[in-house]
């Protein structure tokens, strides 16, 4: 092959940068294809969305508590006293042409930001994807979705309107509350009393420069792991654990990618063309002696926000101190330790499945039937919480009394969790076996046929082998063994009560999962289909007959069939 | 069972590199094959997709300019009305092309990518994230190079005096912060609230007379030297307010239960309680007459006024504390004293 020298421009940088060398490796990196793989891309686009919006909005808003009056175009509140922040928020939605445009992007954008990086890490979750060796992704992915949760609501308190003040009236009030340091940290965090006058700069500093500094380096991080670990592919024909099948990124990824960033900044831009969000200038300026019935947080927050208020009013006072249980336990201890079981939740798996090999192939949702059970109890915890959230919309919405809906949520919240546990996992078996059953007797046609001695059953279309092999391409699941109580020199193994536990919970993990067949029950179901109706001619060439049973080659039959 | 038993990630758990075999018991078929769209095989359909995306980008280029137009041509303030919608004019038209153009722009470029581009599925190998036991071996000697030639494990003095500076440097890093905000001291215990201090509405300002409340009203008050405060300090001023703010209610004298010690705090059923919640601190505000009862909007506290504004339902823990009013010289409502006890949210040192 001949040599082929760089463009002029090209060569000049790759002269001083050797850019040649790293497109390389990664023009036609290969991508594999999946919807469920875009969720991570919309983040990663909202998250651009708000830096550019941002930066925009920064032109314009005066992160300052100082009174002044405002003189702008919006008739109501002329002449009220007002921070500046608020005034410079008002004067961006009513005075800056295209301000109120950015600004309900940045909020719609904000929205989707973590709206998105929660859906992609469930899809993470129920997928296995955060096994070795991705374990340190998933917390990466995690700090991202906590820094973006308190980025949403520091920008919120940003317009110091009445809303966001309540908002952080609340807030104030949780860390005031907590035990030991409650105090201290309210007035460092608030430079003394609540508001004083300090919140609206220091909140500033930390949305537009601390917040997205960390979330921009993390992201920088998150990505360079995904490309060096090379992307988890859904099980399937040709795909193993040793490669990985899709598109390349030169050209079609860049196309495809690359398009779905205009279209997802397409779509956040019309959002903010046509539905409102957050206008401030109908609650008026913060007043720390008024609120607004009904009041909403963002949505985010509205769990933490229920969790607060299904709390019954529990309050100890001795030896001249006071603890409040209703704040310390909603706010200070149930939500860091949601929090923390889900960071850790792949560290937590690994010690009690013992499994330590790499993954590269997805789980289908149904063959981890606990896993999944348990990312529905989660979310069940998550949900319930978020509508007591709004218990007081509900109350009024559907006419029943706020003290029946709270008393309802508090215990659903223990106990819709397990019930979506117990359930989730009986689907998930049922929806294994019909997957084997596809696998060893086909699929039903609905056509019934009469055979020439007057039998009738129905006729079974076979699955394609790419098909059955998809049903099968995955592992063959049994709880961990505890290992002999002493060695064969008789001394005790250590740690037997853990290890113990520890097989409990993996036959908790795994003993009702319902395996894939093996050759021999894949030969049976086979020959007992041909002497069912042998006198049928149906011979296909890769996959056979009426049953749908599958070709094996002989020494994958043969090693199963032994034992 | 022992080979099948290799399949299993419980036997092979302590083997760190150890594979997953999913190929049993049916072997893998191979990527399907590749089957041709209709892009693939027909000119005139490539040909006619290639018109589709190159719309695409002109329209999205039009309305680029189409959004300058508009920022230009129309003014700030137009309105436009859709039904019961209104919306402005010049924000509305420079959301909309720009929403327009840039979806256009990213609709364009994923129909290329889909219809036109070649979609072949192709493989790559992966390779395991460790490092090569030449790689370790020669990173550890590296390492342990440079660990001899500096003497760090040897020079036990540099070692130890060097990790305690550098621990000590956090010290500072720490204290630093200090003047983030003043001590808490006694801030929280008191209101600007003090004997004799008239109670006045708190959006008039005027002072109230016993007989200007009606039963079953309810307003909103403010210690008479609050206003004062925002000319000369807007923070102290609304850090007061903040504190400070309550609501007088008057409840028919039969119906209300006075807690022992308070049995002169109220006059002819006229009672006052701090208006910022014991839960969180929302300033609370639906009032109910009939019951006498208030709730908090923000996590539905309910207090009962008639009853020492005692916690009825909700997670605040304790009542509303108490206002004791008496009526001056001049027949205007005042406080007796300033609040017994620290309002709105609990803290650890209230005691
Ligand atoms: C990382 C993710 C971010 C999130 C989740 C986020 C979220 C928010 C939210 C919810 C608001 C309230 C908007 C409203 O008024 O309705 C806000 C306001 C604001 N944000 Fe962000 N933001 C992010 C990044 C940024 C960045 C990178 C900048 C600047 C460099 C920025 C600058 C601003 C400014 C100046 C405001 C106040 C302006 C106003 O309210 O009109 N934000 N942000
Ligand atoms: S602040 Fe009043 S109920 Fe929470």
């Amino acid at each position: 092959m001949a040599t082929k020298e760089f463009p002029p421009p090209v060569k000049w940088a790759d002269d001083r940068l050797g850019i040649g060398k790293i497109g390389k490796n990664n023009l036609r990196k290969v991508f594999p294809d999946h919807w469920s793989f875009m969720l991570g891309e919309i983040a990663l686009y909202s998250f651009i969305i708000l830096l550019l919006t941002g930066v925009f909005l920064t032109f314009w808003f005066k992160p300052s508590m100082a009174e002044v009056e405002y003189q702008g175009s919006y008739s109501l509140l002329k002449g009220l006293h007002m921070s500046e922040a608020y005034a410079s928020t008002l004067d961006i939605s009513f005075d800056v042409r295209g301000g109120l445009l950015m600004r309900q992007i940045h909020h719609w954008a904000a929205i989707l930001f973590v709206a998105s990086m929660m859906v992609h890490l469930l899809r993470t979750f129920f997928t296995g994807a955060f096994r070795k060796p991705r374990e340190l992704n998933w917390v990466i992915g995690f700090a991202m979705l906590f820094l973006g949760i308190i980025e949403g609501f520091i920008g919120y308190g940003l317009p110091d309107d009445l809303l966001s003040g309540t908002g952080l009236r609340i807030t104030q009030g949780m860390i005031q509350a907590s035990p030991v340091i409650g105090t201290w940290l309210s007035f460092f965090i608030f430079g003394g009393e609540f508001p004083g006058d300090d919140m609206v700069s220091r909140f500033f500093t930390i949305h537009v420069l601390l917040i997205p500094g960390l979330i921009l380096a993390l992201v920088t991080a998150h990505l360079f792991l995904v490309v060096y670990h090379k992307h988890t592919q859904y099980p399937g024909p040709g795909r193993t654990q040793k490669n990985v099948i899709g598109y390349p990124l030169w050209p079609v990824y860049t196309a495809k990618a690359g398009g779905f960033f205009f279209v997802v900044f397409g779509i956040t831009a019309l959002m903010g063309a046509l539905l409102q969000i957050n206008p401030v200038w109908l609650y008026g300026p913060y007043n720390p002696a008024e609120v607004t019935a009904g009041s909403q947080p963002d949505w985010y927050m509205g769990w933490l926000e229920g969790s607060v208020r299904l709390m019954p009013g529990f309050e100890s006072t001795f030896w001249g101190i006071t603890l409040s249980w209703n704040l310390i336990i909603p706010a200070l201890l149930i939500p860091p330790a949601f929090v923390t079981l889900v960071a850790a939740y792949p560290f937590i798996e690994q010690w009690i499945t013992g499994d330590h090999r790499d993954h590269h192939l997805l789980d289908r949702p149904r063959n981890m039937p606990t896993r999944t059970g348990i990312g529905a109890a989660f979310i069940t915890f998550y949900g319930l919480l978020w509508i007591g959230g709004g218990n007081d919309l509900i109350a009024t919405h559907f006419g029943i009394s706020l003290n029946n809906v709270t008393w309802f949520l508090r215990f659903a919240v223990f106990l819709g969790p397990v019930l979506a546990f117990w359930v989730t996992r009986r689907i998930a078996i049922s929806l294994q076996r019909a997957d084997n059953e596809r696998l060893l007797h086909g699929l039903e046609s609905g056509i019934i046929v009469r055979s020439p001695d007057g039998e009738y059953y129905e006729k079974h279309s076979p699955i394609s082998k790419y098909e059955a092999y998809s049903l099968t391409a995955r592992d063959r699941t049994l709880p961990l063994e505890i290992g002999p109580e002493t060695d064969d020199n008789g001394v005790r193994a250590p740690r037997r009560a853990l290890k113990k536990v520890r097989a409990s919970l993996s036959r908790f993990y795994f003993a009702d999962a319902v395996q894939k067949p093996t050759a021999a029950e894949i030969e049976e179901a086979h020959a007992h289909a041909h002497a069912a109706h042998g006198h049928e001619d149906d011979h296909h060439e890769a996959v056979e007959g009426v049953t749908g049973t599958v070709e094996v080659d002989d020494a994958t039959a043969h090693k199963v069939v032994e034992h | 069972m022992s080979d099948e038993k290799a399949n299993l990630p419980a036997v092979t758990a302590e083997e760190d590199h150890g594979q997953v075999q999913v190929a049993e018991p049916i072997p893998d078929p191979g990527i399907e094959p590749h089957e041709n769209r209709i892009t693939d095989i027909d000119p005139k359909a490539a040909d006619r997709v290639e018109r589709q995306v190159a719309t695409m980008f002109s329209l999205a280029g039009l309305l680029a300019v189409l959004a300058c137009v508009g920022y230009f041509a129309i003014p700030r303030d137009s309105e436009v009305t859709v039904g019961p919608l209104t919306g402005n004019a010049n924000n509305l038209t420079l959301g909309l092309c720009l929403g327009f153009g840039l979806f256009l722009i990213g609709a364009g470029a994923i129909q290329w990518a889909k219809k036109l581009m070649v979609d072949v599925e192709i493989s790559e190998d992966r390779h395991p994230a460790y490092s090569s036991p030449e790689q370790k071996t020669e990173i550890t000697e590296a390492f342990q190079v440079g660990v001899e030639e500096s003497g760090f494990t040897r020079r036990k003095l540099i070692r130890r005096s060097l990790i305690g500076a550098m621990a000590l440097l956090g010290l500072p890093a720490i204290v630093l912060l200090r003047d983030l905000g003043p001590a808490p001291g006694r801030k929280l215990f008191g209101t600007i609230w003090a004997e004799g201090i008239r109670v006045v509405n708190d959006v008039t300002l005027r002072p109230i007379k016993p007989s200007d409340l009606v039963v079953g009203q309810l307003v909103n008050g403010a210690p008479a030297n609050l206003a004062a405060m925002q000319e000369d300090s807007p923070v102290e001023y609304q850090n007061a307010k903040a504190k400070a703010a309550v609501i007088m209610v008057r409840i028919p004298p039969a119906e209300i239960q006075v807690p022992p010690g308070r049995e002169n705090w109220g006059i002819d059923g006229i009672l006052c309680y701090s208006k910022i919640c014991t839960h969180v601190g929302c300033p609370i505000s639906l009032y109910e007459q009939t019951t006498h009862h208030v709730l908090c909007p923000c996590h539905q506290s309910t207090f009962d006024l008639a009853d020492g504004a005692k916690v009825i339902f909700g997670p605040a823990a304790r009542p509303l504390p108490q206002l004791p009013l008496a009526v001056d010289a001049e027949g205007y409502i005042v406080a007796q004293s300033g609040f017994h006890e620290p309002v709105g949210p609990s803290f650890f040192e209230r005691g």
